[in-house]
């Protein structure tokens, strides 16, 4: 049976309990596997083995790297702002978790004779809650680079809150086409609205057969699915965004003090937080845990086999994650957030208005409604200011104009050289 | 749908806060403790660390200026949550409401792209 909104709040205390544990264990042990998946995943991209020598496969390493984090020395530094140094890691940790209560993982099954949906909790709000616990999980960075009362923390915390909110302000705005398909923002119901299948028939031009697909929102709102994984992630500071860390520039940015448990506990909440965002896109865009071709009332999606589909589902996201990390180069901050408010933000409120054009237009059946927003589109194109041509200053007028004084010039019609291995492939061809 | 609902998110934040807690407070004993004054400065690639003016020191005004814009944009997106799930029984009046809000919140949007609000460098 799949949940609905009514049927939350009415476990009992005991089953909340277990529930809170359960998350809260998932999490821990998501983390661990991820942490393990990831460096196993980007050592087989780069052609080596990746840790293999705690037990199988190398699958206990990150909790013997958490167990060697515990015994190091906590070291607070002496300019740093005590009270603060120390609470720091504690609001991430606590908003990376808390986002985690209303994820989905099943239909309604029985616990020791309770019936209870397999989610710790559903609210009319729930995204909205995850969104909240994103964005105050910012002070626990922005307040770990202040008190730290040194340099490269500040930086890192600084660029690192600023990167974090502009690509929220893209992520929310990407969210909003879900909530108009779906109409709610439960987490429950908006998996219930991707539960049927619909048919598709491609024209008789091209053969006329049929086909069913998910009514994913990931095939209906690709814009938004594209847009949602970009600044999700931005959001989690993961490479190619890992900006806040640059290693080159900032050395370890807003963690560079912290040792000991407390930096276990950033870690722990960035790795949450890409589960968490995974999690997210699973649920708003691939169906939730359900399994693809299936309807909701087959055994398939009954019982506690659909954790496995969401846990599947959410691994591959995470590789994903981690494919992005093997592959791509760190772009730099002013091209990064150019992208994030010049590209992302414009796309994303033009596809809203697109979409709601064309929901419109299907709801009173008048095409006119869906016409006005093209236009509209077309206006904006036809007034979009055009960037401004730089003005040329000749060379010699750049060079009258240094003080006297300066450094001499070297001669303008400087020729550079060919490069050897230019003139070398030339005489390699001249040969043949 | 009565507030009890809530009562798990408060269960989970209450123990990750216990959790977080407890790790932070214990990390002081679990591990070695040896002094040493150079460990305790600030980490400045091995000179000695840059005296910094009281309160954290200066930073780029840039930064300012992204919380302003994200605090617009944010609010604007508060505004289409409730719209956008209520959509389809707001029907046209609705679209065309959001239409202009969104005109709206665009022109400054232009305005600050113009006067460099965007540009990082």
């Amino acid at each position: 049976m799949m949940p609905t909104l009514a049927d939350f709040g009415k476990d009992v205390w005991w089953i909340v309990l277990i529930k809170v544990l359960a998350v809260f264990v998932f999490l821990v042990v998501m983390t661990l596997f991820t942490i393990w998946y990831e460096r196993r995943v980007v050592a087989r991209m780069q052609v080596r083995p990746g840790p293999n020598r705690n037990g199988p496969f190398g699958l206990l390493q990150s909790l013997a790297d958490g167990l060697k984090l515990a015994f190091k020395e906590d070291i607070m530094p002496l300019k740093a702002d005590k009270v603060v140094f120390f609470i720091a890691p504690v609001i991430s940790t606590i908003c990376a978790f808390t986002a985690f209560a209303i994820m989905p993982f099943g239909p309604i099954v029985s616990l020791f004779g309770q019936k209870t949906p397999l989610q710790l909790t559903d609210i009319p709000v729930a995204v909205l809650l995850v969104l909240a616990c994103s964005g105050l999980g910012i002070y626990g960075i922005v307040l770990s680079g202040w008190a730290s009362g040194s340099t490269y923390p500040l930086l890192g915390g600084l660029r690192s809150s600023a990167q974090m909110i502009s690509y929220e302000v893209a992520m929310g705005l990407s969210i909003v086409a879900v909530f108009m398909m779906s109409g709610t923002m439960s987490t429950s119901e908006i998996v219930k609205a991707q539960a049927e299948s619909s048919q598709t028939t491609v024209p008789d031009v091209l053969g006329g057969w049929s086909f069913t697909t998910p009514n994913w929102y990931v095939v209906l709102l690709l814009p938004s699915f594209i847009i949602y994984a970009i600044s999700a992630v931005g959001e989690t500071n993961r490479a190619p965004f890992d900006l806040p860390e640059a290693e080159s520039e900032l050395v370890g940015g807003f963690h560079t003090e912290y040792s000991s448990l407390k930096f276990a506990l950033f870690f722990l909440a960035e790795y949450i937080n890409m589960v968490t965002v995974s999690g997210l896109a699973v649920t708003l865009f691939f169906g939730g845990w359900r399994f693809p071709g299936f309807g909701p009332e087959h055994a398939i999606n009954q019982g506690w086999l659909p954790v496995l589909w969401f846990t599947i589902k959410l691994l591959i996201a995470l590789f994903i994650f981690v494919w992005l990390r093997g592959t791509l180069p760190r772009l730099r901050y002013d091209q990064f957030m150019r992208f994030g408010w010049k590209v992302l933000i414009p796309a994303n409120l033009v596809w809203i208005v697109v979409l709601a054009g064309i929901k419109t237009s299907q709801n009173t059946d008048n095409l006119l409604w869906a016409i006005i927003p093209v236009a509209l589109l077309l206006l904006g194109a036809l007034f979009w200011p055009s960037k401004k041509k730089a003005v040329e200053v000749p060379m010699e007028k750049q060079v009258a104009k240094r003080p006297a004084g300066s450094y001499p010039v070297p001669p303008i019609d400087l020729e550079v050289p060919v490069s050897p291995r230019a003139r070398r492939i030339t005489a390699e061809r001249e040969v043949v | 749908m009565s507030l009890s609902a809530y009562v798990p998110i408060v269960g989970l934040f209450a123990l990750a806060g216990a959790f977080g807690l407890f790790s932070v407070a214990a990390a002081p004993f679990i591990g070695p403790r040896r002094f040493n004054r150079a460990k305790l400065d600030a980490y400045e690639c091995g000179i000695e660390p840059t005296p910094q003016p009281i309160g954290g020191g200066r930073f780029p005004v840039k930064f300012y200026l992204t919380a302003m814009l994200f605090i617009v944009f944010d609010i604007e997106i508060i505004f289409l949550y409730p719209w956008a799930v209520s959509f389809n029984m707001l029907g046209v009046f609705g679209f065309v409401e959001m239409v202009i809000f969104i005109i709206t919140v665009f022109i400054a949007y232009t305005y600050v792209w113009r006067r460099g609000g965007l540009d990082w460098d």
